[in-house]
This record gives C-alpha cells, sequence and structure tokens, in this order.
C-alpha cells in the first residue's frame, strides 16, 4: 500500500468537531470492513480528491467522505462502523 | 439539540498578526493576538483560513509552536514549493494583517506534563513544530521529565530553532536535542548525516524498556517509516504517536 | 462573508487565450496529483484491461497486447473539478474505439473500474467517436502513477474525475450506475462548459 498520498485525521479535527460537537481525533473508531480499530486522528485521509476521503490504514476501505458542495457540507457515513463518544 | 453552545473553538475567529519572526530562509513564525481564544495543549494545531477578494477560499492545518499564554498563538509556517497558502502567509502577510482562525483542534497527538515521560520527540522538516511546542511547555512548566529531540532536516540552515533549542538544552537538565542533516552538511559538521532509521533510533532514542512517550511528526514517508522503526524495536503501539502532512510537509 | 485576507489570491493563474478556460475555472501550469486513495502499483506484468458489453461479450488486452494497437497523440485541455484547468497537455494511447471495434452491444452507458476500487460513470455516446482514449504516455514520458500509470482513461471533454486513474476496464450497460464520486453528489455527467460540476446543476 502506498504511503505517499494520504495525511491523517487530524486535518479533519476541525470537520469533526463541527460534525460531533466535540473534539474527536482522540477518539476511537472501528472500521466497518476489517475490523480493525484506531483513534480518528490516525485514519489515512486522502484530501481535496475533490472530496476528503477518511480510509482505513489497515485495508484502505472508505470510512468517511467529506464533500463540500457549496453551501452544503456534507458527511458521507460509509464504512466507519462506530466511533466512540467520551465517556461522561 | 436544546441548551448547547457552539464551542468557541469550532468558530472561525479573527486574529490579528502582532509579529513576524524569521526562523530560516524558508521559514516564518506568526506570533498573533487572537481575543476570545480558549487555550491550547502542546500538539495541537489551529485551521487558518483566507479568503480571496472574489471569495475564494482556502484553508490549511498549522501546529502551533508554543504553549498557552492567554491571546497569543504562535505558528511557525515553512515554505511549501508550489503552494498557494504559505507563500502567502510567509511572503505577504505582515504585521497589522489579521487572519481567521480556529481551534486549538488535536487531542490525539497532545502533550502536556503531566501525562508522563520520558518523552521522545522525532520531526522531520517542519514536523518539528508541534514537538517545539512539547518543548517549550516541558520547561516552561518546570517540569523535570526527561526529552529527547531528534530532527532530521536537508540542510542546516533549515534547521528550526536551532538557537533556542541549545539554550534550552544547555540550561535545563534533561534536555537533549540531537539533529541528522541528511541532503547536505557543512564543513566540520560532527553530527547525524543520514535519515531516521532503525539503527539511529536504538542508538539514540529511549530504549523501549525506558516506555517513552513518542511523538513522531513530518512527511508522512517519514513518520511512516519512523513509526514502524520505533515498533520494530519494541516501544508499544500506543505509545506511539503520529502527526501526518502528507507528501510535501505542509 | 469571511473577513477578506489581504493580498492573497488564487496561486498559479497563467493567462490562457480567449474561451479556452470554462467559467469558475483558472489555467494552471501545475499539474495537481489528487486522489481518492492509495497509488495502486500495478506493473506491466500484471496489467489488464477488460471491456464487457452489454450481452455479456467480454474481451480483454494484456499490456503487450494493448501496445500493439494502433495508438495516438492527443493534444487537449483537461479541466479538473477543483477548478484548475490545464491547457494542451499532450498524452498517448489508443482510443476507446479501437477497443471497440468487434466488441458486442455497447449499451448507453459504461462504468470504467479502476485497480484500487475507483469507479466512474458516463454515457457510451461519450467515450467513443474520438472522445476518448486510454492513454498510457503523458508528455512523451510513461504516465507515473501517481498520474494514473500505467494507463489512465482519458475524457477531456468532461471534468477530469471521470478520466479514470488506474483504469481497469469498462462495463457498458443500459443502466446508469454511479460511480464512486457520483455517488457522493457529484454531477453523473460533468460538462466542465455547463459547470455540471454537482448533481443537479
Amino acid at each position: 500500500m502506498s504511503t505517499e498520498a494520504h495525511v491523517d485525521g487530524n486535518v479533519l479535527g476541525g470537520m469533526l468537531m463541527e460534525m460531533f460537537g466535540a473534539e474527536m481525533t482522540d477518539r476511537r473508531g472501528c472500521c466497518g470492513e476489517c475490523g480493525a480499530i484506531g483513534t480518528m486522528g490516525s485514519m489515512h485521509v486522502y484530501v481535496e480528491a475533490p472530496g476528503d476521503v477518511m480510509r482505513c490504514p489497515a485495508c484502505s476501505a472508505v470510512l468517511l467522505v467529506l464533500t463540500r458542495i457549496e453551501p452544503v457540507v456534507r458527511v458521507h457515513v460509509v464504512q466507519l462502523a462506530w466511533v466512540e463518544m467520551a465517556a461522561d | 439539540m436544546v441548551g448547547t453552545a457552539v464551542p468557541r473553538r469550532l468558530t472561525w475567529l479573527v486574529a490579528e498578526v502582532v509579529e513576524m519572526v524569521d526562523e530560516t530562509a524558508r521559514a516564518r513564525s506568526i506570533v498573533l493576538r487572537c481575543p476570545g481564544w480558549s487555550g491550547h495543549l502542546a500538539g495541537q494545531h489551529v485551521d487558518v483560513r483566507l479568503t480571496a477578494e472574489d471569495g475564494y477560499q482556502a484553508q490549511r492545518s498549522y501546529s502551533i509552536a508554543a504553549p498557552a499564554d492567554g491571546e497569543k498563538v504562535i505558528l511557525t509556517v515553512e515554505l511549501v514549493d508550489d503552494g498557494e497558502v504559505s507563500p502567502y502567509l510567509i511572503e505577504e502577510l505582515s504585521e497589522g494583517d489579521r487572519l481567521e482562525i480556529r481551534g486549538p483542534i488535536g487531542g490525539y497527538f497532545v502533550w502536556e506534563p503531566g501525562r508522563g515521560g520520558p518523552l521522545q520527540l522525532i520531526g522531520g522538516g517542519s514536523g518539528v513544530v508541534p514537538l517545539m511546542a512539547m518543548v517549550r511547555a516541558r520547561v516552561e512548566g518546570g517540569s523535570d521529565i526527561a526529552v529527547r529531540y531528534l530532527s532530521s532536516a536537508r540542510s542546516v540552515d533549515l534547521i528550526l530553532y536551532r538557537e533556542e533549542l541549545a539554550r534550552l538544552a544547555r540550561d535545563s537538565e534533561g534536555v537533549e536535542v540531537l539533529y541528522t542533516l541528511t541532503r547536505e552538511q557543512p564543513d566540520g559538521w560532527t553530527g547525524l548525516t543520514r535519515r531516521v532509521d532503525s539503527e539511529m533510533l536504538e542508538a539514540h532514542a529511549f530504549g523501549a524498556g525506558e516506555e517513552p512517550l513518542c511523538f513522531v511528526c513530518g512527511p508522512t514517508p517519514f513518520v511512516e517509516a519512523v513509526a514502524s522503526a520505533l515498533v520494530d524495536l519494541g516501544h508499544k503501539a500506543e505509545r506511539v504517536r503520529t502527526e501526518r502532512f502528507g507528501p510535501t510537509g505542509g | 462573508m469571511s473577513l477578506i485576507s489581504r493580498g492573497f489570491r488564487r496561486r498559479d493563474r497563467v493567462e490562457a487565450p480567449e474561451g479556452r478556460v470554462p467559467l469558475g475555472q483558472y489555467a494552471t501550469s501545475d499539474f495537481p496529483v489528487l486522489s481518492a486513495g492509495p497509488t495502486p502499483r500495478v506493473s506491466q506484468d500484471e496489467w489488464n484491461f477488460t471491456l464487457k458489453g452489454v450481452d455479456g461479450t467480454e474481451r480483454t488486452w494484456s499490456w503487450d497486447e494493448m501496445q500493439a494497437l494502433p495508438s495516438e497523440d492527443i493534444t487537449v485541455d483537461i479541466h479538473c473539478v477543483t477548478k484548475w484547468s490545464k491547457l494542451d497537455t499532450v498524452w498517448e494511447g489508443v482510443s476507446v474505439d479501437t477497443f471497440l471495434a468487434g466488441l458486442g452491444d455497447p449499451g448507453t452507458f459504461v462504468l470504467a473500474r479502476s485497480y484500487g476500487g475507483y469507479t466512474t460513470n458516463l454515457p457510451t455516446a461519450d467515450v467513443v467517436e474520438g472522445k476518448a482514449w486510454i492513454v498510457y504516455g503523458y508528455n512523451g514520458e510513461p504516465l507515473a502513477a501517481e498520474h494514473g500509470g500505467p494507463a489512465r482513461l482519458l475524457v477531456p471533454h468532461l471534468y477530469f474525475w471521470k478520466s479514470a486513474k488506474w483504469v481497469n476496464g469498462l462495463e457498458f450497460s443500459n443502466s446508469d450506475r454511479r460511480g464512486f464520486w457520483e455517488s457522493y453528489g457529484y454531477h453523473d455527467y460533468g460538462d466542465p462548459w455547463l459547470e455540471q460540476r454537482y448533481r443537479g446543476d
């Protein structure tokens, strides 16, 4: 698997905050394709492709796709099986 | 959702450029005063948004270079060849200009003295910016946690924060700074001269047995190589945190 | 309206002759590398390309078989939905018409499939009659992997996300099935001269 084209989930930190209303980069998420679990901040992100594509670092499955089709910003939840919220 | 206020860190804030500081021939630090800033931890970053007169917008993330200090937010930006935002921030932005920022962002790649150590910091190119915030946090916080800072740069003139790091290493107990120059070295260079690899980490980084918290930041290929090497040397994956800037380094 | 950043403008605007750059685009001398996923690494030995007709007929070409087909040098302008246009790009490849000769029914729609899983949909009419190629050379050199090599689809009259990198096959049918970006809201057709970026445009 090539390593040169992606950044990591920290780049989408701002968007994740908007979506969940909380800091999410240190929250664990699970890939629905292969079951791998990792922090949202460590997921692989391909930016401006034209949308942003978050993929599983283990199997490359598409977890989230972010599109900015003015004025609507949409997050497509594709194969992100779950993401943890903070315990109160 | 009833009764929720939008957290300040989600809204775009207007900061004022208080000072532009030359770091190297290719990098400057931007000292911002940001009314309404809620504070931040070392390692966090901000989103910066630029808007042209025709409405065109560009947004990038930049790591904060220093620990929280009221309304002060310092970013260090390195020029990306063929970049769109970094040339503006480095060549055009001036004292008195205003800049839209949002943050702080990042809960994963953060460190504060309370999280313990020892602290192993490894940065490639401008990947050292969030690591410098961690070093500054360690020193300013009066912590005695042992820190080893390893920075990889292509040449000596591209090393960021060199004078300050030399002073901190000299004046603080337990702060060690090492450089490796990968492309060219000045005459008389006695430091390391190749890409960070397993042998270098084995010789100079905290050993896996010391259970350091490792933070690795820089271009994607650099981070992947260093993080794998650390894990191969026995460091637990949970204690190796990474931040990848992408192929060009941000 | 957001704060205007004094002195900030789009990078790398290149002056372009009248009428060459569609509305909303700017000409660039760059060739940005934009990708929805990791770059597949496909050797010429393992590369193959398959056309599937509506009636189930199928034909596959190996790299050598594809190289033996008549090729052309193509000079075209390309337009990316992220707003950059690049004029007079030079490619080398084989017209899709050449592959289609002798295949069964090409139906009304085609789905391009790529190594790595990327897909994009187009009408058959837009890949025939000299409008599309499978290209393996760019600017006189073998097409780099980051730009879609060993071979990509080239359909320059539509937004460049339709020119599927790392193309592995074309599936023809009579129903339009949305590809990757189309399923996330991008336009099914994608004419840059009508600014058809998003569904509904």
